[in-house]
């Protein structure tokens, strides 16, 4: 029995879904992730957060784009468990 | 004088740059982000341009885009505030090709200032105290008790490569440190590849005082007496006064005399600050030196009455230093707390949002600079530093009862701030009593190993 977890931003923030510009994304729609893995990261006044995964399961979609920014409570990830 | 500049900055600061060059009759333009439309710095210049996206490297950082919008609006001056582009040697040079009058050091000594190894070694020769340390490397454990001896325990082992903490031991005598030793070479073998260690004297609770300087294009360099920082989190100024409580005036004048070495060995020029670090015993030692007006000069202007920025837009024109620190008439104290949107019960984290209650304090020596207003909607992509209080009165009991009263009145609401953090120091009997160092703070805010506690 599958379940849709969403990951919700936790603040408003810029959403980078890198560690750094040169270096490739943390995850991909398709990957499998494990509880409490760093999905992304979010900028607040200067402040990097990590966005960690509230679940172990797959990434089924990536609602936010890479450097937008968002607000609280804005979607960015759902994994299936 | 030039009659038009441009203030490469935003916020707080912008704005008292504004205000400066309007009582000085020069016409000002600033430039903005597009996150910051409806910010006050935009709304009070003379002319506003458009820099760039929201994020700070396309729009505060582009040099190119500033040094654009100076030429098509005829600025001739850039006053860059303090962080962005204040420290780079690269943006100084660009103004000075493009015709551009820098408000700050040149970018050589900008470049000198930042390095902040060769700035220590070239500050020391200048007879500049400095904190011991073996010179470069140390080979073994033999070696590194004999500099250890030689400037007495508590020491610090650190790497040359240095970084996040690692390799650094405290050692407090030289059995740990021949305990220690090879542990950090392994340690840091593991880290960087490089196991290259030096031994640096250790200071307790050191305090932070720094001083201003200025210095002119005639070669007077001057300073304008101590700034206390010691209020400060991880390495972050949170409160600041001006005098400080732990000098007399003979430490005054030795510590101002080697600010004003400091400032000649790099050949300085304009207003920066020299920091030191204040041991136990009264011993000072020079940290670094800051190319730029600081975001706590104010406390300077309550006690010595010179509008800093008024004379960072006068020395760049090439008028002269025409008094010294002994022809000031120093008065009273002056204390300053750094109003972030931040939550001091939550690690501090950021606390961005619209602010729907904004009810500023007044009345007999308070001074706020803030971009803030009611209804202000705090974007997200710049610093939470968003206003500065300052409390002034003849004593420093006195500066401290109208700051404690001043933060009663303040309101800024929804969002979290460090108000609250600032009221409990005030009320500390040992803050009062002006016995504070640079681990102070400690008492005041959770156990900072917690910080990343799901890790």
């Amino acid at each position: 029995m599958s379940k849709r977890v969403e990951v919700r931003a936790p603040m408003s923030g810029v959403f980078y879904r890198r560690p750094a510009p040169d270096e490739p994304p943390y995850v991909e729609v398709g990957d499998t992730v494990k509880k409490k893995q760093v999905l992304a990261l979010l900028e607040t006044m200067k402040v990097f957060q990590k966005i960690k995964s509230p679940a172990a399961g797959k990434i089924v979609e990536i609602a936010a784009e890479n450097e937008a920014a968002l607000k609280d409570d804005d979607l960015i990830f759902v994994i299936e468990t | 004088m030039f009659s038009k500049i441009l203030i490469a900055n935003r916020g707080e600061i912008a704005l008292r740059v504004i205000r400066a060059a309007r009582e000085l009759g020069i016409s000002t333009v600033a430039v903005y982000s597009e996150a910051d439309e409806e910010s006050l710095h935009v709304r009070t210049a003379d002319e506003q341009v458009c820099i760039g996206p929201p994020m700070s490297a396309r729009s505060y950082l582009n040099m190119e885009s500033i040094i654009d919008a100076a030429r098509k609006t005829g600025a001739e001056a850039v006053h860059p505030g303090y962080g962005y582009l204040a420290e780079s040697g690269k943006f100084a040079r660009a103004c000075r090709e493009a015709g551009l009058l820098f408000i700050g050091p040149s970018p050589e000594t900008l470049e000198l200032a930042g390095d902040k190894i060769r700035a220590k070694a070239v500050i020391g020769e200048a007879g500049v105290p400095v904190v011991p340390s073996s010179p470069d490397g140390v080979a073994s454990v033999e070696e590194a008790a004999g500099y250890a001896a030689e400037i007495g325990y508590p020491v610090m082992i650190k790497a040359s490569a240095g970084g996040g903490g690692r390799g650094i031991r405290m050692c407090a005598d030289e059995e740990a440190l021949r305990e220690d030793f090879p542990v950090a070479r392994a340690e840091v073998k593991a880290a960087f590849g490089d196991d290259c260690l030096y031994v640096e004297k250790c200071l307790v609770d050191p305090r932070h005082i720094e001083f201003q300087i200025l210095a002119d294009r005639h070669g007077n360099v001057i300073h304008l007496g101590e700034r206390e920082c010691s209020i400060q989190r991880r390495y972050q100024k949170l409160i600041e006064e001006a005098p400080s409580t732990a000098l007399t005036h003979e430490k005054r004048a030795a510590m101002g005399a080697a600010s004003i070495a400091a400032a000649r060995a790099v050949d300085y020029l304009n207003a920066g600050t020299v920091e030191f670090l204040l041991d136990r015993d009264g011993n000072f030692y020079f940290m670094e030196i800051n190319a730029r007006i600081q975001v706590e000069h104010p406390v300077t202007e309550m006690v010595t009455g010179v509008d800093l920025v008024k004379e960072q837009m006068r020395i760049a024109d090439g008028d002269r230093l025409e008094y010294t620190f002994d022809d000031l008439n120093l008065r009273g104290w002056a204390i300053e707390c750094r109003i972030n949107t931040e939550d001091p019960d939550r690690h501090f984290l950021p606390s961005p949002g619209t602010v729907a209650q904004y009810r500023p304090p007044g009345g007999f020596g308070v001074r706020l600079d803030t971009h803030l207003y009611q209804g202000y909607d705090l974007p997200v992509f710049y610093d939470s530093l968003v206003a500065k209080l300052i409390g002034y009165d003849l004593t420093r009991a006195g500066a401290i009862r109208v700051l404690r009263r001043a933060l009663q009145e303040f309101t800024i609401q929804p969002v979290k701030t460090t108000i609250p953090l600032y009221r409990k120091i005030l009320d500390d009997p040992a803050f009062q009593q002006g016995e504070i160092h640079t681990g102070t703070i400690k008492r005041f805010v959770p156990d900072e190993e917690d910080d990343d506690e799901d890790d």
